[in-house]
């Protein structure tokens, strides 16, 4: 056994050496945090290993994991370029100017930056619409919840947090128009203390439906103590509360993983803007659960509108929070509007940090 | 029974100055046992570590960036300890001298000249001394204790960040995310060999700062002073030092030099301002000012090794697929092995039985 994991150890290092020259395509992956996150990262080197798998020995995967947002970034960049990584995905927003950064200097290879919104010839940007599955969990709780009122756990006030914000309300309204919402800033991507006293707060404040837009297990604990129901974030959380999740937003980066290697291996990898949804399996909802019939069946019907490309969640007519016109009626926003979103609509209450 | 510690009374000088690499050597075996328990080739797993960083043009430019930030802070904080002043806050300082030292290219982001640079570093190092005077003022004028108000100002500097970059310095044109304009060429600290890779004028500040507080520890009368005050404060008061006044030149200057590291890394590493702009460089400058044995020229060594094991640590993931946690706990054993040898050249151990520490008890009453 030990001479086995030295001859690999060993057969690693050559691989190394070699690079280019072997014929498997090397793919690296930055995480800005654990792989085993139980969330947005774990989602994203679950793709690295539904690609491994798909391709087998014809692909060699590479990551490091818990890289800090800045020169970490650019270093950890560099290196995968410089070890022969051909295609290389930059899992957080803060690695987009690293990543440009060392694009320039290594125009041969192919790089993909996740959630930002800058683009080079060789530098891609994608990003997947989360928002389509907050719709549909406004739906779910605008007929599930009886005070009509949800809290919503924010992480960041930035536009892909806010788009979800009011697409959940968009998604409630449709079925009770006078339906609000209460967040809470905890200021973490990942703070399980502090997303549970989020969600704590929000039920005292006399919420019955938590949903989140932070990483960690913690809200869906708190709610299943004080027996309410949740959503659950980035990755299916139906474990740790088998009572109270009543669907969650998955990431599933493997197929496009897999979808942009091909493209590489076929030489047809062209730089893009991929702000992908439903539709393209880039997320998908966690099995429906914990909820009566008829909303299960309004729940697979929005779902399904929004994958025909019938339902776009964004469209008008919708008021401003301040009271003024967003969109009018059948008007739908534009994806520029949304990238930079910073208002909230019409039923928020709060105000967003500017 | 008990252990007990009791300080030698003479240590060997021999053994002084040989204790780092007795640490360096103990960690590499107890590394070496860790990398094979885990089914990883030892040999591969130190070549990784040690060497791999060093085989490369561009990768020792990266070991300099690294390293750089450490060594400034560092050196200016062995001056404090050296008096006797626990400045734990240098992280906050090293923040505050980003901030201030920002305001001009964020302000006046269109200002091209030579003069902006020269101007940021000033700032930067003001900011920083300044943001550190707040510990020292309220040591000397309320007595309170030093490590507690400079630790706590370390999360004021980062929520006073994280506003400012999400609120009146957010950049109007980055679609709202949470980072400042980036900074025009005059604003950013120049490289150094561009043509090999990314290391810039930072380095050349820490070997400046390392030299001259070199110099002034061992040659000049202030270099006596922060030793005289920080062994014993009533010797250096016959002496007509005066603990007050060592007190501020301590924080200011260790404060000064974390401000400038932290303009230097914003200016040059970063190029803007962004919630976070320190891996914790503030709290692991304390680690290689003990490692370099508060010696500026020991901390200019044990930067670069502290920096190497980051770089190592990287290395080691991507070419072995060692965990991230496996390069930080190996980080660990090198801290520990320095502080476990320098402990054991000053103290001895000692067990001590029950009757012993009862008949010592008599003894003394």
């Amino acid at each position: 056994m030990k001479k086995l994991i030295l001859a690999l150890s060993t057969a690693a290092i050559l691989s190394v050496a070699s690079g280019a020259a072997q014929a498997a395509t090397k793919v690296c992956f930055l995480y800005v945090g654990s792989k085993t996150d139980g969330g947005w990262t774990q989602a994203h080197d679950i793709g690295r290993q539904e690609l491994q798998n798909h391709f087998g020995d014809k692909v060699e995967t590479v990551f490091l994991e818990n890289v800090p947002e800045g020169p970490d970034a650019e270093r950890a960049i560099e290196r995968f370029a410089r070890s022969g990584c051909e295609l290389i995905f930059t899992t957080s927003f803060g690695f987009m100017e690293p990543t440009l950064k060392v694009a320039k200097k290594f125009p041969d290879v192919k790089f993909e930056h996740a959630t930002g919104y800058k683009t080079e010839e060789n530098v891609t940007s994608y990003n997947s619409r989360f928002y389509e599955g907050r719709y549909i969990q406004g739906k779910i709780a605008g007929m599930m919840s009886k005070v009509g009122v949800a809290g919503y756990i924010g992480s960041f006030p930035i536009p892909e947090v806010v788009q979800g914000i009011n697409s959940f309300l968009l998604g409630a309204q449709s079925v009770n128009p006078d339906f609000a919402i209460k967040v809470v800033w905890v200021n973490s991507w990942f703070d399980a203390g502090k997303e549970a006293d989020a969600a704590k707060a929000l039920i005292d404040q006399g919420v019955d439906i938590i949903t989140q837009h932070t990483d960690s297990t913690g809200p869906m604990q708190v709610a299943s103590e004080r027996g309410i129901k949740a959503f659950g974030q980035a990755s299916d959380m139906i474990d740790a509360g088998p009572e109270t999740q009543l669907t969650a937003i998955v990431d599933t980066w493997g197929a496009y993983y897999i979808k942009r290697t091909q493209a590489l291996m076929d030489g047809t990898w062209t730089t893009q803007s991929i702000w992908d949804g439903l539709a393209d399996g880039i997320l998908q909802m966690a099995p429906y659960t914990n909820m009566p019939d008829d909303v299960k069946q309004a729940a697979m019907d929005t779902e399904a509108k929004i994958v025909s490309g019938e339902l776009k969640p964004f469209t008008g007519p919708i008021t401003k929070q301040d009271g003024t016109e967003w969109l009018k009626a059948g008007e739908e926003a534009d994806d520029g509007t949304l990238l930079g979103l910073n208002f909230y609509i019409k039923g928020v209450d709060d105000q967003l940090p500017q | 029974m008990r252990i007990e510690l009791e300080k030698r009374p003479a240590h060997s000088a021999l053994f002084s100055m040989l204790s780092p690499f007795i640490a360096l050597g103990l960690t590499i075996i107890a590394g070496a046992i860790l990398f094979t328990a885990l089914g990883k080739n030892p040999f591969d797993a130190l070549y990784s570590f040690f060497i791999e960083p060093l085989t490369e043009l561009w990768s020792l430019h990266e070991l300099l960036i690294k390293a750089a930030p450490l060594i400034l802070i560092a050196v200016g904080l062995s001056v404090c300890f050296r008096s006797n002043n626990w400045n734990i806050g240098a992280e906050g300082q090293f923040i505050m001298g980003g901030v201030v030292g920002s305001i001009v290219p964020i302000y006046f982001h269109e200002w091209n000249s030579f003069v902006v640079l020269p101007l940021m570093l000033i700032m930067g190092m003001i900011g920083g001394a300044l943001y550190a005077g707040i510990p020292a003022l309220l040591k000397t004028r309320f007595n309170t204790n030093e490590i507690l108000s400079s630790l706590m100002l370390v999360y004021v500097a980062e929520l006073f960040l994280d506003w400012l970059v999400r609120g009146p310095w957010r950049n109007p044109e980055g679609f709202n995310f949470p980072e400042s304009r980036s900074f025009n060429d005059s604003a950013v600290l120049p490289e150094l060999f561009p043509a090999s890779g990314g290391a810039n004028l930072g380095i050349v500040f820490a070997l400046i700062a390392t030299l001259l507080t070199w110099f002034m520890m061992r040659h000049m009368l202030k270099g006596f002073e922060v030793s005289v005050l920080g062994q014993s404060a009533r010797a250096g008061r016959f002496a007509g030092f005066s603990s007050t006044k060592m007190i501020f030149f301590a924080f200011l200057f260790s404060g000064a030099l974390a401000g400038l590291a932290g303009i230097s890394e914003v200016s040059g590493a970063i190029g803007r301002l962004q919630p976070d702009i320190s891996p914790a460089y503030g709290f692991t400058a304390i680690i290689v000012a003990f490692l370099g044995r508060l010696n500026p020229l020991g901390i200019f060594a044990a930067g670069i090794i502290l920096a190497l094991t980051y770089l190592g640590g990287e290395a080691a993931q991507i070419s072995i697929g060692l965990p991230d946690k496996v390069a930080r706990v190996f980080q660990g054993f090198l801290l520990f092995f320095v502080l476990a040898c320098d402990t054991l050249i000053h103290y001895r151990v000692r067990l001590v039985t029950a009757i012993k520490a009862r008949t010592e008890g008599e003894g003394a009453s």
